[in-house]
């Protein structure tokens, strides 16, 4: 089996400060308590994959992860934050073992399986050889679209990404009727006293 | 020269992470989304520049767009009332900006 050196390049090192922002931040949002705080990280942790597909091409990813991510779904959890509380429940500590071994399992057997996973950026790699290749080379002379992910998402998958459009346009008419009309329009009366008060407790 | 100013837009990034986690009240944590918004913005406009394709800046621009108009969307939530101590406002419902008036008292 041969093996591919991965070139340790500045993108190299620009990919690794963003996962190990978004890892941090993914470790804020579970310690913290304070819901509003959690929906603002949320907001940050998609604007840093936003950043992060950029770096990877994956240009409308991007922004579809930015305008869904940290647009609407920040002002969705918003209204659903406002009609409960502001601080989530302590867990109870009976039920975190299971749940920790769960996750620990899980996640083992996912790190056992990237060691068959190809190097990164390995051009002899299924993803890089075989249909990708294909990919790489009709796309231009099928479509006069110069980003290959863009090509396919719109236009070689276009009916799938017709599904998508649909599914995510029924799952935000649900959302916004649970929520409701006016949880869009009010908003609640909040002071820094309050928030200062929740920080403390 | 790219690399030098990508370096120091992580670093400010980082620096605004520091807000978000430990930001005291919702508007540092606001701030501190918004700013980071902003250096996104940044990141992405220097990333198109140094792989050499500076059509990526209409990519951050229109980031900046969405990360103004979700900024507003959040800070439209919040009715800001001035805290109980202060002075000048005997009046507990007392609004803290009188262009806020128009808006229908919450629930």
């Amino acid at each position: 089996m041969n093996t591919f050196e991965v070139e340790l390049t500045p993108a190299v090192y620009l990919d690794l400060a963003l996962l190990t922002m978004l890892v941090l931040v993914a470790i804020a949002m579970l310690r913290s308590r304070h819901l509003f705080a959690v929906v603002m990280l949320s907001g940050i942790y998609s604007l840093l994959s936003a950043a992060f597909f950029v770096s990877l091409d994956a240009v409308d990813v991007a922004f579809t992860e930015a305008a869904v991510g940290a647009g609407v779904s920040t002002v969705l959890m918003l209204g659903g934050m406002l009609l409960t509380a502001r601080r989530e429940k302590p867990v109870t500590p009976g039920r975190a073992p299971t749940a920790l071994f769960v996750v620990l399992a899980a996640g083992a057997a996912l790190i056992y399986a990237t060691i068959d996973m190809p190097a990164f950026g390995d051009p002899n790699a299924p993803a890089n050889s075989a249909v990708g290749q294909d990919y790489v080379e009709q796309t231009p002379n099928d479509i006069a679209v110069p980003n290959i992910v863009t090509a396919v998402l719109a236009s070689y998958r276009g009916f799938d990404t017709l599904g998508e459009v649909m599914v995510i346009f029924t799952a935000g008419v649900a959302v916004m009727l649970l929520l409701g009309a006016g949880s869009v329009r009010g908003g609640r009366e909040v002071s820094d006293v309050d928030a200062e008060k929740d920080e403390n407790a | 020269m790219f690399a030098a100013a990508i370096a120091a837009v992580i670093a400010a990034m980082v620096l605004a992470l520091v807000r978000a986690f430990a930001g005291p009240s919702l508007y540092d944590r606001v701030l501190a989304g918004n700013s980071f918004g902003t250096k996104t913005v940044l990141l992405i406009g220097l990333m198109g520049f140094i792989t050499g394709r500076p059509d990526f800046l209409d990519i951050a621009l229109l980031y900046a767009l969405i990360n103004f108009t979700a900024t507003l969307a959040i800070l439209r939530f919040f009715s800001y009332r001035r805290p109980k101590a202060a002075p000048a406002e005997p009046a507990a419902e007392a609004r803290a900006d009188p262009s806020d008036a128009d808006k229908e008292p919450a629930a």
